[in-house]
């Protein structure tokens, strides 16, 4: 019966019209893409027959159109064409981004036996993944995969950075891949035309058009098989687990070294020497931050901490996960956010050039950055030394001045002159950051936290890697920071219930999911143990 | 000014005898009413007939040639009554709204004239707003062509038949003195066609002529006697009348009629379905040559008894696909059979879904469980479409193919840069100091703040019934008070007496938030009677704050600058805390930024190429400083402001990033003060065609600022590999 479910256009006995739907969000130019293919088929002896649904739902949402061609020498008069897309029955899907694609997929407009779908792999997050309190994306890796196996053919590609790239839409470079793609009975001259009779910003739409088209017409690349499924090699994509880049990973095994300036030479030595293979990249990575952020007294110190508990890693010779957390962990709680160090970053050379392109400052123009901080009491006095920290803190009258001074926000223009020199004078308080309040509460409490690991993981392993990895939901600033902080707290108060209970690793684990589920603490104080 | 400009729509219409109209399908029923001789139009907008209005709107030149009379109703109310023009002299009017909501406002209005009659043609031409795509509650129009016994055009969707159907309404409406109704599925009125033109014509009767020489029938005014001989009139006079003219002149059609002993009855908009249906069991060809008996009800209300009868004659069974309920054909139709003693079986409902779209899906399940039973001998077993598969079938195109949790919801949203998103952010951070409130939502774009991020809002009433909506919980010991919401749109449209009026007459405590964006700016960016446009048609600049104060309210305050996050939110903390009687009306205005983007953009791009100093403003979040805690979308929820992979390799979590779509509106910054976020947030001015000024600033401030950075550079250099 299989055979039964034709794939031809052309049956010998009836013509059926081609039919095409466009997935796109509202404004991305999936009614321009569909006007283009109207127009495209008339102009070359065909019918054409387009629908929508604009409205509201045209603002920012998913969209659907739907176009039907037919030729007009299959018969005489005017066709009936289709207002909506049949599931089973659509020839080509083109989508704006791979979820949109995967949601013809889900619908049913992408089948095995018909459909040659075009999608950008780029991503446009939706609302959930882009408001979760950690990572919350969708795998891209597991949606290629899924049109991979839906579609008859999938033509993909990162064309909203073809679009970027070419100053144009990305309806244009849809339009390219569709041409390409070679699934509709027209040239690419006709093609072009399409877009020249539309006469607006035709030179960059023709720019995109070409990168789309050069898309579609490259082979497709080779799928190399691997135990996980059919994955394609042009990856990464975004929402898939990053995996640091092998070479510098077995450089930093191999000779760490070379991966830091002269200052580190000790400290890279004695990664070398000290530390399991697997953990010596994310700790190259610590000393040059904690050095960077203090000095190389400061990076030593980092060592000590994670050699602490390098001591317990129960699985040296392989992936060493306790170890490399805690090197993560302990170098991010090491480089809190401070005042000292936002002025840093603010002020680096790097910054500006990366702030400079971004802006696509060009040619004579001119860039101005403006910053909106927000200082609080609390990080004005965590940058004091600690005796005046504590005093601010209790003195109602500075407390109200300064609430006086920022509590509208301050905005502060950093390519001016006075902008400019405030941030870096700040930026210069950095060696009085050992001895002010915030430095000596911090240090107390990282060794506090690193004093439980070493106190758990000879008894569970797991247990020890969830609870270096609870230093996960102390993030941010303010009231955010102050939050993490109060739930990384109550998980770890929860620790010697959790012991004495079954499986404390999963448990904690879930404790860190809810930690991370809202920003009140709601559902975490409804999953910690009474 | 609308979202758009027809200006080469408005070509279109001015098109002669034999020539080809390309366009849409609302655009084709405004070429064929001018072809009709209409001498006024009236209507409100709302998708799907928009366009309708807004075409028009930039016509003002052809509508003067033929001396036709159109206006922006104020309301579906406003529109309908307008068609008492219709009533005594022999004038085609046309009124157009998004139906049923619009129906539901026109209904008293629409029973009114229906009661008395009309002398020249009157037509309702309605955007259905039902199935996919629709933001409204999903209902028939066909309840109210019973109730007040209008005629129910429902013609196959092609351009060709839309247009005829135009014209065959006023002529219908005219030989049995009753209003009518052209009613259009959403599809159908953006649905891209051809039809070849006719020549305008002017009216018979001008509106000026009509207005010189006043006419009057006592016969036609609703009150008693008179209502009870209408009523009388129109079952014995006006039905009739128009059974006759729609026989007569075959606004229904037959198809293959006696071919088998089993057929389909089909409303005429659902045709194209239920032949590409027929088509994908081998039934039909592209052309609608159906071999399948079809009676095609162009007309859907009145049920023409005998066109029924000879159809069902010696079938043993028809299939009637009729989409939404309750199913008033079906009961119509039994009713007739039974009438008739019938023999015949008719299906409906209970091989066709009894609620929601006859998508091509569903209509070709139910034609082929239909076919099955009655002439499955017909059908090639071989050449079957997948969707006629069982869903657990692996070829069905419903098999799993993906995993459900991939795909996640995108439901509409406020624009990049709207200036509604900032009312919701303020009214967030405020609830964060004084607790939760009710929240009475409206119907316009502010409506989106009852998905995530902000989720604020608890029920939507109707368009400009925020207000009212929240009458109700006026809780006198009550230590909070309800919040309403209301559009301009809304406002204008009933809100002002509905809401404001009743809320001042009543002393409701609660506090009324008007959005006023200077547009009806959900329905396509129409002006208003408080819009600040210059508009040479219509009068507008009447501020909201002027009415309210006018219709009694004491405690009021206009916000001219929503992107003041700080601000807003005090404004609202001391509006639910003021201890005033009565309501309190905060007047949030600030531009439609979709609509502002259309007028600045162009002029921008020519001040650039004219050489002229211009400022270009985004906004940045650094990488470095950002922790990846997303506390900035979860009150914004702008769809610029999104997440990036985190370049730090020691981070795992994605940073907030900014993409090159931002309109630098501000929010971020303002809501990086209001909410004490990170201090990641940066805004960037990019000074294109430079003062000499500006470039002897940059140049001094270039070198003092690479100077400083040079000797932190030389701190970190034993840090990095060389």
């Amino acid at each position: 019966m299989t055979a039964g479910f034709s794939v031809a256009i052309e049956t010998p006995q009836r013509t059926r019209p081609i039919t095409m739907a466009v997935l796109a969000m509202g404004g991305e130019g999936g009614g321009v893409l569909s006007d283009w293919t109207v127009a495209l088929a008339e102009d070359n002896g065909y019918f054409a027959q387009s629908t929508s649904v604009p409205g509201v739902a045209q603002r920012t949402g998913a969209t659907i159109y739907y176009v039907e061609l037919f030729p007009k020498n299959a018969g005489s008069g005017y066709p009936v064409l289709g207002t909506m897309p049949t599931p089973g029955e659509v020839d080509i899907v083109v989508a704006s981004e791979l979820m949109e694609g995967g949601r013809a997929v889900q619908r049913g407009f992408v089948t095995p036996e018909r459909t040659t779908l075009i999608a950008s792999t780029s991503r446009t997050y939706s609302m959930p993944e882009r408001t979760a309190m950690g990572d919350g994306r969708i795998d891209s890796t597991e949606l290629v995969e899924a049109a991979l196996g839906a579609s008859q053919r999938f033509i993909r590609g990162d064309f909203a950075r073809i679009a970027e790239d070419t100053g144009s839409v990305i309806s244009a470079v849809l339009f390219g891949a569709l041409c390409g793609a070679g699934v509709l009975p027209f040239t690419r001259e006709q093609f072009e035309d399409a877009i020249r009779s539309s006469g607006k910003g035709v030179e960059a739409s023709l720019r995109a058009f070409e990168g789309g088209y050069a898309v579609a017409l490259a082979p497709i690349r080779p799928t190399v098989d691997v135990t996980i499924g059919m994955r394609p090699d042009d990856l990464p994509l975004p929402g898939a687990p990053a995996v640091p880049d092998a070479a510098d990973v077995a450089r930093a095994i191999s000779d760490p070294a070379s991966m830091v300036g002269s200052k580190l030479q000790a400290q890279a030595q004695r990664i070398a020497t000290e530390f399991p293979a697997a953990a010596r990249l994310m700790l190259v990575h610590g000393i040059k931050r904690t050095a960077e952020y203090q000095d190389v007294k400061y990076a030593d110190q980092y060592l000590d901490r994670v050699a602490s508990i390098a001591a317990l890693e129960a699985d040296p010779d392989g992936e060493a996960r306790l170890t490399t957390e805690a090197a993560r962990y302990t170098a991010l709680w090491m480089t809190y956010e401070d005042t000292i160090r936002v002025a840093f970053h603010k002020t680096r050379k790097r910054r500006f050039d990366r702030v400079g392109t971004e802006a696509r400052v060009k040619g004579d123009e001119v860039m101005q950055v403006h910053e909106y901080l927000h200082p609080q009491v609390e990080e004005i006095s965590d940058t004091l030394p600690t005796a005046l920290g504590r005093w601010l803190l209790r003195s109602a009258l500075m407390n109200k001045i300064i609430f006086k001074v920022t509590h509208n926000g301050i905005k502060i223009q950093t390519t001016s002159l006075w902008g400019f020199t405030t941030l870096y004078l700040l930026a210069r308080l950095r060696p009085l950051r050992r001895r002010s309040l915030r430095f000596g509460e911090e240090q107390h409490r990282i060794d506090s936290w690193l004093t439980l690991v070493r106190e758990y993981t000879p008894g569970d392993y797991a247990l020890g890697c969830q609870i270096v990895e609870c230093q996960q939901v102390v993030k941010g600033y303010g009231d955010t920071h102050a939050n993490g902080m109060r739930n990384f707290n109550s998980m770890m108060a929860a620790l010697p219930i959790l012991v004495a209970g079954p499986m404390p690793a999963d448990r904690l684990a879930g404790l860190r999911a809810a930690a991370l589920a809202d920003e009140t603490g709601t559902q975490l104080a409804a999953a910690l143990p009474a | 000014m609308a979202e758009r400009s027809f200006a080469q729509e408005v070509k279109e219409l001015r098109l002669g005898a034999g020539e080809e109209f390309r366009g849409e399908g609302i655009l084709a029923v405004t070429k064929a009413l001018l072809q009709s001789g209409v001498a006024y139009v009236g209507g409100y907008q709302g998708a799907p007939i928009s366009h309708l209005m807004d075409v028009l709107g930039d016509s003002q030149e052809i509508l003067d040639e033929l001396g036709v009379y159109f206006e922006n109703s104020a309301s579906e109310a406003t529109a309908a009554a307008m068609l008492a023009a219709s009533v005594h002299y022999p004038l085609r009017g046309a009124i157009t709204f998004k139906s049923t909501v619009g129906f539901n406002v026109a209904s008293d209005a629409l029973a009114n004239l229906s009661s008395g009659g009309v002398t020249g043609g009157a037509l309702v031409i309605i955007g259905e707003d039902y199935g996919e795509g629709s933001s409204i509650m999903q209902e028939r129009t066909h309840a109210f062509a019973m109730k007040s016994q209008m005629w129910l055009l429902d013609p196959r969707p092609n351009l060709t038949s839309i247009v005829d159907m135009v014209e065959s309404g006023f002529e219908l409406s005219e030989a049995s003195n009753t209003p009518v109704i052209l009613e259009l599925r959403l599809r159908s009125c953006h649905l891209h066609g051809t039809f070849e033109a006719k020549d305008n014509r002017r009216p018979e009767m001008t509106i000026s002529e009509a207005v010189d020489n006043p006419r009057r029938d006592l016969s036609r005014v609703v009150l008693p006697p008179a209502s009870f001989s209408h009523e009388q009139e129109k079952v014995n006079t006006r039905w009739p009348a128009a059974v006759k003219y729609i026989t007569e002149n075959n606004l229904n059609e037959f198809v293959a009629e006696k071919d088998h002993d089993f057929g389909i009855i089909l409303q005429g908009g659902l045709f194209n379905n239920v032949n590409r249906a027929l088509e994908l069991l081998g039934l039909s060809d592209a052309f609608g040559n159906s071999t399948v008996p079809l009676y095609i009800m162009n007309v859907t209300y009145p049920v023409i008894d005998q066109e029924v009868v000879r159809f069902c004659e010696g079938k043993r069974a028809v299939l009637l696909v009729e989409e939404g309920q309750p199913d008033f054909i079906e009961q119509n139709i039994q009713a007739v059979l039974r009438r008739n003693d019938a023999t015949v079986t008719l299906h409906g409902k209970d091989l066709l879904p009894v609620a929601g779209e006859y998508s091509p899906a569903e209509v070709t399940r139910g034609v082929f469980a239909f076919m099955q039973k009655y002439a499955s001998h017909l059908l090639d077993p071989a050449n079957l479409p997948t969707i006629t598969l069982p869903r657990e079938d692996p070829r069905s195109p419903y098999a799993p193919r993906i995993k459900a949790d991939l795909v996640q919801g995108r439901p509409p949203g406020f624009c990049t840069g709207c200036p509604e998103r900032p009312i919701f952010a303020a009214l967030t951070l405020a609830q964060r100091e004084v607790g939760e409130h009710h929240v009475s939502a409206d119907i316009g774009c502010h409506l989106f703040s009852i998905n995530a991020p902000f989720n604020i809002g608890a029920t939507t009433m109707g368009y400009g019934l925020g207000s009212a909506a929240a009458s109700g919980l006026n809780g006198k010991d009550a230590n909070k008070r309800p919040i309403a919401f209301m559009g301009d749109g809304g406002f204008w449209h009933n809100g002002l007496t509905s809401g404001v009026g009743n809320a001042v007459f009543n002393e409701n405590d609660q506090l009324l938030v008007i959005v006023d964006n200077d547009y009806s700016a959900a329905t396509g960016g129409q002006d208003v009677l408080s819009s600040h446009a210059e508009n040479p048609l219509r009068s507008t600049k009447h501020p909201i704050e002027r009415a309210v104060r006018g219709i009694g309210v004491k405690w009021s305050r206009t916000i001219t600058n929503t992107y003041k996050v700080a601000q807003m939110r005090d404004l609202f903390k001391e509006a639910l805390t003021s201890t005033d009687k009565g309501p309190k009306v905060i007047v949030a205005q600030s531009e439609c930024t979709l609509n502002r983007m259309r007028r600045e953009k162009p002029a921008k791009v020519k001040a650039i190429k004219d050489g002229k100093r211009v400022v270009n403003e985004r906004f940045g979040v650094d990488p470095e400083t950002c922790t990846g805690d997303h506390s900035c979308i979860r009150i914004s929820g702008c769809p610029s402001l999104t997440i990036a992979e985190n370049p730090d390799p020691m981070r795992k979590d994605p940073i907030a990033t900014v993409l090159s779509t931002c309109v630098g509106c501000g929010l971020c910054g303002e809501n990086a003060h209001a909410a004490a976020l990170c201090p990641s947030f940066y805004r960037t001015q990019v000074i294109i065609n430079p003062s000499r000024w500006d470039r002897f600033k940059t140049a001094m401030r270039t070198r003092y600022i690479g100077f400083l950075q040079t000797g932190v550079e030389k701190r970190l250099a034993g840090i990095e590999p060389r």
